[in-house]
């Protein structure tokens, strides 16, 4: 296989974007990214969308948007695996670079979620789950999340205050970046008190319905060498695992085997353990999600998720940092954008131009994209060479 | 929904059917066709007690669209006393005081109706199991 580059990145503000569409949204994260990038060759595309089809009526993305780019006749796939659609894009745009295919490929992940009631909005997001068994019972992702936040709470005696903490910590990191949709702070007290979703998950334990797109460009790290613009980003892991579609089908509710063998398949590639990853983009798409992820990749043991949280590890400045870019909690969560929006912030570290959220020094990134309740997963090791 | 697609499931919507592996016997709610446990594929039809304990659950405040009229409602998972676990609303019962641990037995009742001219889908949902 070839090494493979990340040689341009762009996204569009995440957020309520009511003047712009599926097409506006996709062609502006790739305009951005073509611009990034510095160049005009494109070989192919690889789209990542969870349900465009029950978000806006638009199916068939794979001819909408080379079209809509100016690109007609270059090849074009969607990928789709519920929340983890983008990082999927991502790896499929790898593949095809890595393996002599194509050399300069988009993967493009996005996702318009306001064109349809709330109620609509949920019930799209729950067709992830097993929709004979799961939301035939009226269950929402919250309330699946919810169910394990309890089983945590129960088994290892983790609080709300630390749950909490995870959102203060996102929203913390997130009003540093100009993308996000609430870049605004929070305590624990708001999260803790605000509108009950499903017990015991509140409003400000969970992502927010988002608008919007992001793009990533790979090319061979031969081509993105001569390129010479800035830092070189190299993809040098990757790991995609699967678990049951039903939570109640699982081993462990509280361990996400396809988190924990993602993250291995991910470093084992890159020949890295966990120790050496310098921060994290992780899919916290609830509070519980991103303690479930801590502890399923192994950052922490079974049941320390919370307690680490609280004493600041996965702070911007603790030893782990996770979201820098504010997460899914504060940045948005757009769910086929997320996985590429993930490998956007990455980069953005990587090249030392994160502004206010920087971390210092910061030359190994992991992210981590889920797909529904921990179903599949799909985890980059991106490095700056 | 298109009733074919409900009317499939009643064997295990109406009498729990669920799928023993006749070389491991591993039960499978809803059943299989290929064992994840040994990788068999012939299975006998059993039918699952219906009585166990709850392991975990969650209120429902935000209800998807089609469940809007039942709001708040309790869903939980119940590990049967054969060892399955099912996700199911809990009902006829007050939310408030539930506790996992609690014993549950499935009872049949109404999951949801589709307007005026709709499927009126019925299934199994868990109530506290006060008689043993
Ligand atoms: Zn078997």
């Amino acid at each position: 296989m070839r090494d493979v580059a990340i040689i341009g990145i762009g996204m569009t503000r995440f957020g309520e974007l009511w003047e712009s569409s599926i097409r506006d949204l996709c062609v502006e994260a790739a305009l951005a990214c073509f611009n990034d990038a510095g160049i005009d060759r494109l070989d192919s595309i690889t789209i990542g969308s969870m349900s465009s089809g029950l978000f806006t009526g638009q199916e068939h993305l794979a001819s909408l948007v080379p079209d809509y780019l100016g690109r007609r006749n270059v090849p074009a796939v969607r990928v789709e695996s519920a929340c983890a659609s983008g990082g999927q894009a991502v790896r499929t745009a790898f593949l095809e670079v890595a393996s002599g295919m194509s050399d300069v490929v988009l993967a493009i992940g996005i996702e318009k979620m306001t064109d349809v009631s709330g109620g609509e909005a949920t019930y799209a997001l729950a067709t992830a789950a097993d929709q004979d068994y799961e939301a035939f019972h009226g269950v929402t992702f919250p309330g699946l999340y919810a169910m394990m936040a309890r089983a945590h709470m129960e088994r290892f005696g983790t609080t709300r205050d630390q749950l909490a903490q995870v959102a203060v910590k996102n929203h913390e990191n997130g009003s540093h970046n100009p993308h996000a949709q609430f870049p605004f702070t929070v305590t624990r007290k708001q999260v803790i008190n605000s509108v009950m979703i499903a017990d015991p998950l509140t409003l400000l334990d969970c992502s927010p319905i988002t608008d919007g797109a992001a793009a990533v460009l790979v090319a061979p790290a031969e081509m993105a060498r001569e390129l010479q613009r800035g830092p070189l980003t190299v993809i040098t892991g990757i790991g995609h695992a699967t678990d049951t579609i039903s939570i109640a089908h699982r081993a462990d509710l509280l361990h996400l085997d396809a988190i924990e063998l993602a993250s291995s398949r991910a470093l084992g590639m890159a020949g890295k353990t966990i120790e050496d990853i310098d921060f994290a983009e992780v899919h916290d798409c609830f509070t519980i999600a991103e303690i479930l992820v801590l502890e399923s990749m192994g950052v922490v043991p079974a049941g320390q998720g919370g307690p680490a949280t609280l004493d600041g590890l996965t702070a911007l400045d603790g030893d782990f940092p996770v979201n820098p870019s504010g997460g899914l909690k504060s940045k948005g969560h757009p769910v086929g954008a997320t996985g590429v929006a993930q490998i956007c912030e990455a980069v953005t570290q990587l090249r030392g131009a994160a502004g206010d959220r920087q971390i210092p020094n910061a030359r190994i990134a992991l992210t981590q994209n889920m797909g529904g309740s921990g179903g599949s997963s799909v985890v980059h090791i991106v490095e700056a060479r | 929904m298109q009733v074919p697609r409900f009317w499939r499931e009643i064997p295990r919507y109406y009498r729990l059917e669920a799928a023993a592996c006749v070389q491991c016997d591993a039960i499978h709610f809803p059943p299989r066709k290929i064992c994840p446990s040994c990788g068999a594929n012939a299975f006998e039809t059993v039918r699952l007690s219906g009585r166990g304990a709850l392991t975990t659950f969650t209120i429902i405040r935000t209800p998807p669209s089609g469940f809007t009229d039942q709001a708040p409602y309790a869903v939980g998972i119940v590990e049967l006393d054969e060892g399955v676990r099912l996700m199911a609303q809990i009902t006829d019962c007050d939310v408030d005081t539930l506790k996992t641990g609690d014993r549950m037995i499935a009872k049949f009742r109404r999951i949801r109706e589709e307007g005026r001219t709709g499927v009126i889908m019925y299934g199994y949902k868990f109530v506290p199991d006060v008689g043993v």
